[in-house]
């Protein structure tokens, strides 16, 4: 086994990690956060997978780059989203409203951060 | 001549997409119109390039893969864009008017809707994973920026809900893609099927492949995964909920389809062509009896269309461990229903936002009365209707015979009790719309009457999709236009 292999087997067991949490925490902050350890598991697999002969191949690299762009993008949008979801319902899970009690008042949610 | 072509493709729509977040709705609109005058003369001139010299591999602005954009122009990429070009077009038509200007986060449509077109046309026409990756991604940020467009916390709920799906979809097939890389050394899907037949890598590994066909299912909302779609497309505006149906699903169809073509015979086997179909099938029965159901009249449209998605993965069953002819006859009815279908949903939640306008409800028992004062939209739904329920001479039939015939030759009989079922009920809940719309209560016409373009345009798209069965040949001569991958 190289060190290679060694990356990509880290970035399997970091899919899975952010895997678990992406379906089994409900907060979504922590969703999206799952979200991203799932996605550099993601990059360490195509990074470390495709080192053979032990010759860096660019093309990964380049990948990951882009790779990098848009998950920061797809991030933002999600917190701008969740943010503006917490504003206007004060939850901060996805759960229907009267099915759950919602866990913090909605007045509180308003102090928080300025509205837009 | 392609330069200018390929430019317009890709490079217009996202220099639309940054104009318009810099004016207002009015002029984003004005802007916008101009836009779709330039992609529809483009996407023409793309089928006229295709049509007179052969399919092709573009490089875009002359850089080498891997490192730089390959495309791959086909018959059926220029299907998908003329597709695109034409539902795009009548969907933003229709917004233009629909939306109110007075509500100023309305003018973020415009940015959107060209981000939307743009990555469409990335996925049409891309010929390497990681670039179908990469448009696909603009597609799901696009769309679900599109449906928070609604505003209120219950369409956020339904944004995040399709952000989170997409991204776990995204995400397995981007693990996907870097296990391909590892295995094969190149992201283009012909060197990897090149590779494939020549024998040079021994073939059997399927996680790959399976990992890929989960996200791009998941983003188009197979059965059992289908949870976040009538949410996010019941409460989107009616032009958003439109293009969302009848183009965004299909992209992440379109690559799971070209993926199974080209990998499938070498990487697939019976089993998973099976799993996939009888997810579909599934898909078709529980999702029409799910709109039967719905008390509001567009989550009905909205889990048709999982009916009707359900119908296009009968695909994998059909194309897998048969004769080239039958899989044709498979693919082209795929095409047919994927083009009948976008342009009956289309039509069919254009018609729907018309009615929720004019009655000012969303509800179906809401719509008593109005099938005296508003025939047109109702004529528009139930044209639509029509052609999902796959009557003659609509696409719809067209391409569920194409289905039944390869159905019957490949000898997988069960795939029969499928489409006639989902006949069946998909004509269960048309006939349940017009049952509320027939109730006679009243007499005096208190309906708010919508301004007639938005009338012309559902109609329009419903009568394209009716006629689509007595032109499906001229159609899907398009699709089946000469390959040449000379200029490679």
């Amino acid at each position: 086994m190289t060190i290679h292999l060694l990356y990509a087997f880290a970035g399997v067991a970091l899919c899975g990690i952010g895997l678990f949490g992406f379906i089994r925490l409900d907060h979504l902050l922590r969703k999206l956060m799952a979200f991203n350890l799932m996605g550099s598991g993601v990059f360490l697999v195509m990074v470390g997978l495709a080192q053979r002969g032990g010759q860096p191949d660019p093309v990964p690299q380049a990948l990951v780059l882009t790779g990098i762009v848009v998950a920061v993008a797809a991030t933002a949008l999600a917190v701008v989203l969740i943010r503006r979801y917490y504003h206007l319902s004060g939850q901060i899970t996805l759960a229907e409203p009267g099915r759950e009690p919602v866990k913090k008042p909605a007045a509180d949610a308003h102090r928080e951060g300025p509205t837009e | 001549m392609t330069l200018w072509l390929m430019a317009g493709l890709l490079f217009t729509p996202l220099a639309w997409a940054v104009l318009t977040l810099l004016v207002d709705f009015r002029m984003g609109r004005a802007v916008t119109w101009l836009g779709i005058l330039v992609q529809v003369l483009v996407s023409l001139g793309l089928w006229a390039a295709v049509a007179s010299d052969g399919g092709f591999y573009y490089l875009l602005g002359g850089w080498q893969a891997p490192l730089g954009i390959e495309l791959r122009v086909d018959g059926l990429a220029v299907t998908f864009v003329l597709l695109t070009a034409l539902v795009a077009a009548a969907c933003g038509w229709h917004a233009s008017v629909y939306l109110d200007p007075g509500k100023s986060w309305h003018r973020y449509f415009w940015p959107l809707f060209w981000f939307l077109w743009a990555g469409l046309n990335v996925v049409w026409l891309g010929g390497d994973l990681f670039n179908l990756y990469v448009g696909l991604e603009l597609i799901s940020l696009a769309a679900v920026g599109l449906v928070a467009l609604g505003g209120q916390a219950a369409a956020l709920r339904a944004a995040i809900r399709y952000l989170m799906a997409a991204l776990l979809g995204s995400l397995a097939y981007l693990l996907g893609v870097a296990l391909i890389y590892g295995q094969f050394g190149t992201l283009s899907l012909a060197d990897v099927t090149a590779l494939l037949s020549d024998g040079t890598v021994a073939a059997g590994q399927t996680f790959p492949l399976v990992l890929m066909l989960f996200g791009l299912a998941l983003k188009t909302a197979l059965f059992p995964m289908h949870g976040w779609l009538p949410p996010a497309h019941g409460i989107a505006k009616s032009p958003v909920s439109a293009l969302l149906s009848a183009l965004v699903v299909k992209a992440s169809f379109y690559i799971a389809a070209r993926l199974w073509l080209d990998l499938g015979g070498h990487l697939g086997g019976y089993e998973l062509a099976q799993l996939i179909g009888v997810l579909g099938g599934l898909a078709v029965i529980w999702g029409s009896w799910l709109a039967f159901r719905q008390t509001k009249l567009k989550q009905v449209v909205a889990y048709s269309s999982v009916a009707q998605i359900g119908y296009l993965f009968l695909l994998f069953p059909l194309t897998w461990g048969v004769t080239d002819a039958i899989s044709l006859q498979a693919q082209q009815g795929i095409t047919l229903q994927v083009i009948s279908h976008a342009l009956a949903k289309a039509a069919m939640f254009l018609a729907a936002g018309n009615l929720i306008m004019s009655v000012g409800s969303n509800r179906v028992d809401a719509l008593a009365g109005v099938s005296r004062f508003l025939p047109f939209s109702l004529f528009s739904f139930g044209l639509a209707g029509v052609s999902l329920m796959g009557l003659p001479p609509t696409g719809g039939f067209a391409a569920k015979w194409l289905l039944l015939q390869a159905s019957l030759a490949s000898g997988q009989w069960w795939w029969l009790g499928v489409l006639l079922a989902g006949g069946l009920l998909s004509a269960a809940y048309v006939f349940r719309v017009y049952q509320a719309s027939f109730i006679d209560n009243t007499d005096t016409d208190h309906f708010f009457h919508p301004p007639k373009s938005l009338e012309v345009i559902p109609l329009i798209l419903a009568l394209l999709s009716l006629g689509l069965g007595l032109v499906a040949e001229p159609v899907l001569s398009v699709m089946a236009l000469p390959f040449e991958g000379s200029s490679r």
